[in-house]
């Protein structure tokens, strides 16, 4: 992938081009390529301070990029060049919805008021922009019902179902994570870009996770995007796996590929010095790929 | 020209002023991250203390010498507003330390309510006039440089630099410092906390019951409204130079001294508050940390 | 503090004594601290010039009262709290506030009935001259302030905006009313939607370009603003009359049918028959800021089910998050900043219809933090907790000036209305430190699918701008 005139497969989703983001004196990421397919669940991984979180930051707008290109194609047709568009737009327009590293849910209110707030533009648009729906007037009832409908799937999917009305700072964290991911789902999102969403569950909560984002992707047909330090959810639910390390593209292919990268098995676990030469022999030899 | 070098005078001395009392803001904001309404009070409470031993003592003793009845009144509205402002952290603020961030602010605004209608109870509504301290003048030419004038920019430049030799060069200052970047850790590493955020409230009260003798002599009057203004100008000055940092805060109240007094002189004097608030508001829409302060990441 | 007297095992004696040093070390301090402010007194003499007179018998007062609290506290209220506190945790009763749904309903309906009869009580008790200061002082004073605390409540209670200039819009209303009804000779009831219309684009004027501002820089500006309306007010005479206001500002009719002009045939007395009388208008101003509460009530109640009034909650907890959600946050806290200041310019104009005067004198900054405190006392987004701490901290302040009786302890020239103020300030620090979450902690959910829960204060966040 070298140009931006390649043309767009219809099964690209998201496309990253030439994607540079500068702190200061620090290139966080250096030329950055990648894409993801519609339908599928695409895993960045990289060690730490790889550039993983802020790739996501600048493909949801909470970073503007040095340079490069980020291309969202919506289901309907529509593009939508993301950078070029603030955060809040690119959930709105763009339906790309996120989830953060650290949880932020709105701890004060509850479960069921979260899957709300993120029905926000629906229903504002119902509300005919709060007037309407102050006088009681227009659709806002029906859509308002309808909103709390959409919420209650979705803590069914998530198994909150039993702690909707009880205040979202009061769940424990595995129960968080899921509901920041069912929260994200409320937005109606095309692309949701999860955040470690493993980081810090136990064994079962894991595993209720990953039946999870196996049932948004085979039920909803949203496509996602993970980044995720837990290999085993990685490899298990992954279609594809990119993976970073110093903000640059290292490898790139199905779990299966990438698992037996050499590049990434010396980035991921470090090696001896010797070691490494031979991993850079064998790199030498197999070439280029 | 020469109009326009007095005029800058002026605004120095006055600035100093400001400078000395946005100190105390900007070491508390940035120490336990809340605006203290109080120290303007505790300004005001100085330049009392200043004026009532000031007549005191020259009820005592007839013939003080100037230099040493200042440094005896600033001496003792040191200690005495160091002592409030200790009690006051002890009592208001640090009960409610780690909770609701309103909280605290709203014991500052109530503590600032308190000091001032105690002095009003306690000293009466009117304004205390003294007589002058300090009357020598210099002529340069057209420029006129009064001695209390310098003075004030003296105390302040001296003040500054025994301050700054504390916060950057003491273990003092090292704790502070620690605290300030991240309370837990430094707690953890040995730093007694509580301790250090009281003696930052001492350090604060200190200078502002300078920058409150400097005041009372400059203007030769005292009264218990007197917190309230230069308070928020000083807080202004303290946000103007970024809040948090020490320079930042003596910049900002020069910057506030030199922009009252250049406006009163070539606009109009009404509004050299409106434009000292104006400019505020510009700084902060445009570079919302102030000059020096450093920038916000948003950690996402 | 060096107390090691926490746990109850520790003796008496043990608590004695360091109950004794602690009180000793307070007298001491209070010698220190109240030794020139209340010790010295200053006063011009005959010749102008300021002399002084020692007050030690105050001082003693003063010292002596720090030294004793301060040995009961340590001494017996701390372990007495402390021996409350082991038991109940002993007990394992979880400090979770009781369920009060139906007696809280109860307690609403009972509040409104008594308001709406409050002034026939009144008449009936006082006589109609006699309740004017009832209705007036109490009445009307007291529902000001539950309708500026209302509107901030939206800006600071809801959307978690720091403004420490609400007094601004409050001063829009009340010189739009009074500049507009003098000029145009306009009804107060075209008058009072214009006046609150005018203060929301003043909110959303002033807001643009400050609300991407965070936390405290956003309460400086808006206490900036504050300020800069408060000066031009002061210093444009040609407009505002400055520093001497604008007098003679038109009453609000009864929608223009009967007046309370003196001079007009429809003066509400004479058309009636009965005796003429400065509280008819009083009483009728009474229902009309009754009225207008309860707009503002019901608005904000309405407002918070609504996605709007969910985003604001929302903003206050977490604005990062209501942006990914694809919340245009901008727009968000200027609707709030808006509905606020228009709240606020009712007030105003009702303000300004109440005194027949205004000047600047009435929109200083000590408004804005009494406004604001009352929010925070009251327990920030509860109308119903707001309103206690209107009743509390105004009806208590305006209760002083009637305390007649204190003459006769502290003596003929006690003017208890000079300590309105200080204890104000003191009750406001009071209350923060023994309920930092305000009288009403708990806040409603907008939606639930099986019960409605309370949530407890400790999830809900103050916000961060």
């Amino acid at each position: 992938m070298t140009s931006g005139n390649t043309t767009m497969t219809r099964d690209t989703i998201l496309k990253v081009e030439h994607l540079s983001m500068r702190f200061g004196g620090l290139m966080a990421i250096n030329d950055l390529s990648l894409e993801a397919r519609r339908g599928e669940i695409t895993a960045l991984i990289g060690p730490n301070g790889a550039g993983k979180t802020t790739v996501f930051n600048c493909i949801t707008g909470f970073y503007k990029p040095t340079m490069g290109m980020i291309t969202m194609n919506r289901r309907n047709g529509e593009q939508h060049l993301l950078e070029r568009l603030s955060d809040f737009e690119i959930t709105k327009k763009a339906k790309v919805a996120r989830t953060f590293q650290n949880i932020r849910l709105f701890s004060g209110l509850t479960v069921l008021e979260n899957l709300l707030v993120a029905q926000h533009n629906k229903l504002m648009k119902a509300s005919g922009y709060t007037i309407m729906g102050l006088l009681g007037l227009g659709s806002y009832k029906r859509e308002a019902e309808g909103s709390i409908e959409l919420a209650r799937q979705w803590l069914e999917k998530a198994d909150l179902i039993d702690r909707a009305d009880d205040p979202a700072g009061d769940l424990p964290y595995g129960a968080q994570r899921r509901l920041e991911i069912a929260r994200a789902m409320c937005t109606g999102p095309e692309l949701l870009c999860l955040d470690e969403p493993a980081a810090g569950l136990n064994p079962k909560e894991s595993l209720a996770l990953n039946t999870l984002l196996n049932s948004i992707r085979d039920e909803t047909g949203t496509s996602i995007l993970l980044i995720e330090h837990d290999m085993s959810v990685v490899m298990e639910i992954s279609d594809h796996v990119v993976v970073l390390e110093y903000g640059q593209k290292i490898s790139d292919g199905t779990p299966d590929h990438v698992k037996n990268d050499p590049k990434v098995i010396a980035a991921y676990l470090g090696v001896d010095d010797d070691e490494l030469e031979d991993v850079i022999h064998e790199e030498l030899d197999g070439g280029s790929h | 020209m020469e109009y326009f070098i007095q005029q800058l005078l002026n605004g120095l001395t006055l600035g100093s002023i400001y400078g000395l009392v946005a100190i105390g803001y900007t070491m508390v904001y940035g120490i336990i991250g809340m605006i203290n309404f109080a120290h303007g009070d505790i300004f005001m409470l100085g330049g009392f203390a200043a004026l009532i031993v000031f007549l005191v003592l020259t009820s005592f003793i007839a013939g003080v010498p100037v230099a040493l009845a200042l440094l005896i009144m600033m001496v003792v509205a040191m200690l005495v507003t160091s002592l409030w402002n200790w009690t006051i952290e002890r009592v208001a603020y640090r009960p409610l330390r780690g909770s609701f961030r309103l909280a605290p602010l709203i014991t500052a605004i109530g503590m600032s309510i308190v000091l001032s209608n105690f002095i009003q109870v306690t000293q009466g509504p009117r304004n205390k006039p003294i007589p002058p301290l300090v009357n020598d003048v210099f002529h340069f030419g057209e420029v006129t440089v009064s001695l209390k004038q310098l003075v004030i920019v003296l105390v302040t430049a001296v003040l500054l630099t025994i301050f700054w030799y504390i916060v950057n060069k003491t273990p003092l200052g090292r704790a502070q410092r620690a605290t300030e970047q991240d309370r837990k850790m430094a707690a953890l590493l040995g730093v007694d906390v509580d301790r250090t955020i009281s003696i930052t409230f001492i350090m604060g009260a200190s200078l502002a019951a300078v920058a409150g003798t400097m005041y009372l002599m400059y203007y030769g009057v005292a009264s218990f409204a007197d917190g309230f203004i230069p308070g928020v100008k000083a807080f202004t000055a303290a946000v103007l130079g970024g809040i948090g940092s020490l320079p930042g805060a003596v910049l900002g109240g020069l910057l506030i001294g030199l922009i009252e007094s250049l406006w009163s002189a070539y606009f109009s004097i009404a509004y050299k508050d409106v434009a000292t608030f104006a400019i505020l508001a510009f700084v902060l829409i445009f570079k919302p940390t102030g000059i020096l302060g450093r920038p916000e990441v948003e950690k996402v | 503090m060096p107390n090691t007297n926490s746990t109850a095992k520790e003796t008496a004696p043990g608590v004695m004594a360091q109950a004794v040093k602690e009180g000793l070390l307070a007298g001491v301090l209070a010698f220190g601290m109240f030794l020139l402010y209340v010790g010295v007194e200053t006063y011009q003499n005959i010749d102008n010039a300021l002399v002084w007179r020692m007050r030690w018998g105050l001082l003693a007062i003063f010292v002596a009262i720090a030294a004793i609290g301060r040995f009961l506290v340590v001494g017996f209220v701390k372990p007495h709290i402390d021996r409350r506190k082991l038991a109940k945790a002993k007990a394992g009763i979880p400090e979770v506030s009781d369920e009060k749904g139906f007696f809280h309903r109860h307690f609403l309906k009972i509040a409104l009935i008594f308001l709406v009869l409050y002034p026939p009580i009144i008449v009936s008790l006082n006589g109609v001259q006699g309740s004017l200061k009832y209705v007036d002082n109490f009445g009307i004073q007291i529902l000001i302030y539950v309708m500026l605390a209302w509107g901030l409540n939206v800006v600071v209670g809801l959307a978690g905006l720091l403004d420490l200039g609400y007094v601004a819009f409050y001063a829009v209303g009340a010189y739009s009313y009074a500049l507009l009804s003098d000029t145009f000779g306009l009804s107060f009831w075209l008058l009072l939607p214009l006046a609150g219309i005018l203060a929301a684009f003043w909110g959303i004027i002033l807001g643009f370009p400050v609300l991407r501002l965070r936390g405290d820089y956003l309460a400086i500006v808006t206490l900036a603003f504050g300020e800069i309306i408060r000066l031009v007010l002061m210093n444009w005479t040609e407009v505002t009359g400055g520093t001497a206001g604008i007098s003679g500002v038109a009453k609000a009719s009864i929608f223009g049918i009967w007046s309370f002009d003196v001079g007009a045939d429809n003066n509400f007395a004479k058309v009636f028959g009965l005796p003429m009388s400065s509280a008819y208008y009083k009483i009728f101003l009474f229902y009309v800021i009754l009225a207008l509460c309860l707009i503002t009530a019901y608005v904000t109640i309405k407002l918070r089910s609504m996605p709007i009034g969910r985003a604001w909650e929302a903003l206050r907890e977490d604005e990062i998050a209501c942006r990914s959600l694809g919340i245009d946050t901008v727009k968000t806290k200027l609707t709030a900043f808006a509905i606020g200041a228009m709240f606020g310019g009712f007030a105003g104009s009702f303000f300004a219809a109440r005194q027949g005067f205004v000047s600047p004198e009435s929109f200083v900054f000590l408004e804005s933090a009494v406004i604001l405190a009352i929010v925070v006392l009251g327990g920030m987004g509860s109308l119903t907790g707001i309103a206690i701490a209107a009743v509390v901290m105004i009806g208590g302040t305006e209760l002083l000036r009637e305390m007649e009786f204190l003459k006769h302890v502290f003596g003929e020239d006690f003017t208890p209305e000079l300590y309105r103020m200080l204890l104000f300030g003191l009750a406001m620090v009071a209350v923060m430190l023994f309920k930092p979450r305000g009288f009403v902690g708990s806040r409603e959910p907008t939606a639930f699918l099986k019960e409605r829960k309370a949530v407890s204060g400790s999830f809900t966040k103050e916000g961060h701008g």
